[in-house]
């Protein structure tokens, strides 16, 4: 069994297309939405946590990218940049998987990528633009 | 054994001085007692580094050729709007000033993505900005037109000029309501689900002096990553509020008026902040230096976080309506800790204030005494202190009716 956070980004052609389905049926993966954005017209942005054994995975990521869309890791996606971070905590209660986390003892803010699931709910809090998305 | 400033500067000019953080203090105090830790302990140093909106700056970039008289015209950097009611070149940004074509709280929340706070911050990072002014014209000050490149080092003189800074204890924001809201506090979420607090709690410098005994006119200070001054009572000083028996007070309360040269500060230590649904503000890096002169302004500075405490206040309703009162006391410990009950819940908190980044400035500052680059100054007159009665008002509104010429009691 493999696990991959990933970030699938659809052209506005591909909307239509019942990714998740074939993912699946024909690929016998374990897809689970941690986020979506899809808006008619528009670039569509899903943000799932895929699992299955490798040769699934691969195939149905081969899958995937030969339709079309962009598969991309989810870590490369939400950046935290320490030198623009002030360290001021006001993230750290409202991010829900404790990606944003306060050492309590130094009061030291720290970003674990590996935890984040690009839900962007620190990036209106953040008032020094520290957490940035790269779409 | 009393010491006056004179002596621990002697001391500091020699390499001599012993300094502590106020949060190295602690221990200290703890270990060695009071009596024979203020027999050998110089200075105390304090820090913060928080949003701090009453802040600005002012500066006079010389006269172009033909001279342009900016005082009444318009003038933007950065298409960011100055006031200029100033002679002919001086000219004043404001923290919290935005483009006039910022869509502001149109599409809410307003997202406020560049201001006067980002402003400076560009000022000081040494980038270009764009000026471009709108004169009337004059006899002297024929040119109505202005475009240039300009930056820090061009200007004559360049001043960091804050009118409330330095805040003694601050609020804890909530949201009782079931919306969520945008503050200047952050992003409240509904029905008590967060809340946030601003003040560095043991390291905050009027915490560490909290009747002003050290720190008055003219003392010098860390700001912005330079050398400072507090020039004033900051606006809104308030030190009459109920204090605990430590006489550290339960609420906001004194308030600093501050001002130093902006071309030896940093960007590190004055930041642009975007509040959404808010507006601009700037985050400004403080340290003040406390002489340790007797016993008692030792014991103010080994106040802790478990000591401070602050009022709950509702951000949806209590405070834009003035509602007084609070819903519960806090300790800086509880909400360092990352969660406090109100009404009953539990819910987590966040700081706005970074207590990270002001025990860096207080490190920073006992850098500075340590090397002997920095020296005390004597104050030159006291704040208003708790037994002042200066109060904070609010304002008293005398409608104005039929467009009369005199003003009515
Ligand atoms: S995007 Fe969501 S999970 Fe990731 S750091 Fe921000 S709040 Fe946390
Ligand atoms: S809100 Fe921004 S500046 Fe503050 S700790 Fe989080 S990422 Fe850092």
């Amino acid at each position: 069994m493999a696990t991959k956070r990933l970030v699938f980004n659809f052209p506005p052609n591909l909307i239509e297309q019942p990714l998740t389905y074939q993912l699946i049926t024909d690929h016998k993966l374990k897809v689970n939405i941690l986020r979506a954005r899809v808006t008619p017209r528009e670039r569509g942005r899903l943000v799932v946590e895929v699992s299955g054994s490798k040769k699934n995975l691969d195939a149905g990521l081969k899958y995937a990218s030969d339709l079309g869309v962009e598969v991309k890791p989810l870590a490369q996606n939400v950046q935290w940049s320490e030198e623009r971070c002030i360290e001021c905590t006001a993230c750290t209660s409202i991010c829900p998987t404790g990606a944003l986390s306060v050492e309590r003892e130094q009061m030291r803010v720290s970003f674990n990528e590996d935890k984040c699931i690009a839900c962007e709910l620190c990036l209106p809090t953040c008032p020094y633009e520290a957490v940035q998305i790269i779409f | 054994m009393a010491k006056t400033i004179q002596e621990i500067n002697e001391k500091i000019k020699k390499g001599k001085a012993v300094v502590y953080t106020a949060e190295e203090i602690i221990d200290v105090v703890k270990k060695k007692g009071v009596k024979k830790a203020a027999a050998e302990v110089d200075l105390v140093t304090t820090g913060t580094f928080a949003p701090m909106c009453s802040s600005g700056a002012y500066f006079n970039p010389g006269h172009a050729n033909p001279r342009i008289k900016l005082g009444g015209g318009q003038v933007t950097l950065n298409d960011v709007p100055v006031y200029t009611g100033f002679a002919a070149v001086d000219f004043l940004v404001g923290a919290t000033a935005i483009p006039d074509d910022d869509p502001r709280n149109k599409i809410y929340p307003g997202k406020f993505p560049y201001g006067g706070g980002h402003l400076i911050e560009d000022l000081v990072a040494g980038k270009d900005v764009r000026l471009v002014a709108r004169a009337y014209g004059t006899d002297c000050y024929p040119r109505r037109k202005l475009e240039t490149w300009i930056r820090l080092e061009d200007m004559n003189e360049a001043v960091l000029f804050n009118t409330r800074n330095a805040y003694q204890n601050y609020n804890v924001a909530v949201n009782l309501s079931d919306r969520i809201i945008h503050t200047y506090m952050g992003v409240l979420h509904p029905e008590l689900r967060n809340a946030t607090y601003c003040s560095a709690g043991q390291l905050s410098p009027l915490l560490n002096d909290p009747f002003y005994r050290t720190i008055g006119v003219g003392t010098r200070i860390f700001l912005g990553g330079g050398i400072g001054y507090v020039v004033e009572r900051g606006t809104q000083h308030n030190p009459s509020v109920p204090r605990t028996e430590q006489g550290v007070p339960r609420m906001g309360a004194g308030t600093l008026a501050l001002m130093g040269d902006l071309k030896q500060m940093s960007n590190r230590w004055l930041r642009g902040a975007s509040f959404v649904g808010y507006g601009v503000t700037l985050a400004v890096g403080i340290g003040i230096p406390i002489p340790i002169l007797d016993e008692e302004t030792l014991r103010f500075t080994t106040v802790t976080d478990a000591d401070i405490v602050a009022q709950v206040v509702d951000y949806s309703e209590a405070y834009p309506k003035c509602v007084p009162g609070s819903l519960g006391e806090v300790s800086y410990a509880q909400l360092k800790s990352g969660s406090v009950t109100v009404n009953g819940k539990e819910i987590p908190t966040a700081g706005l204030s970074s207590y990270a980044r002001a025990r860096e400035v207080a490190g920073i500052l006992k850098d500075w005494v340590e090397t002997g680059s920095f020296l005390l100054s004597e104050p030159v007159a006291p704040l208003p202190s708790a037994d002042s009665g200066v109060q904070f008002k609010p304002l008293n509104e005398r409608p104005i009716v039929n467009n009369n010429k005199v003003a009515v009691n």
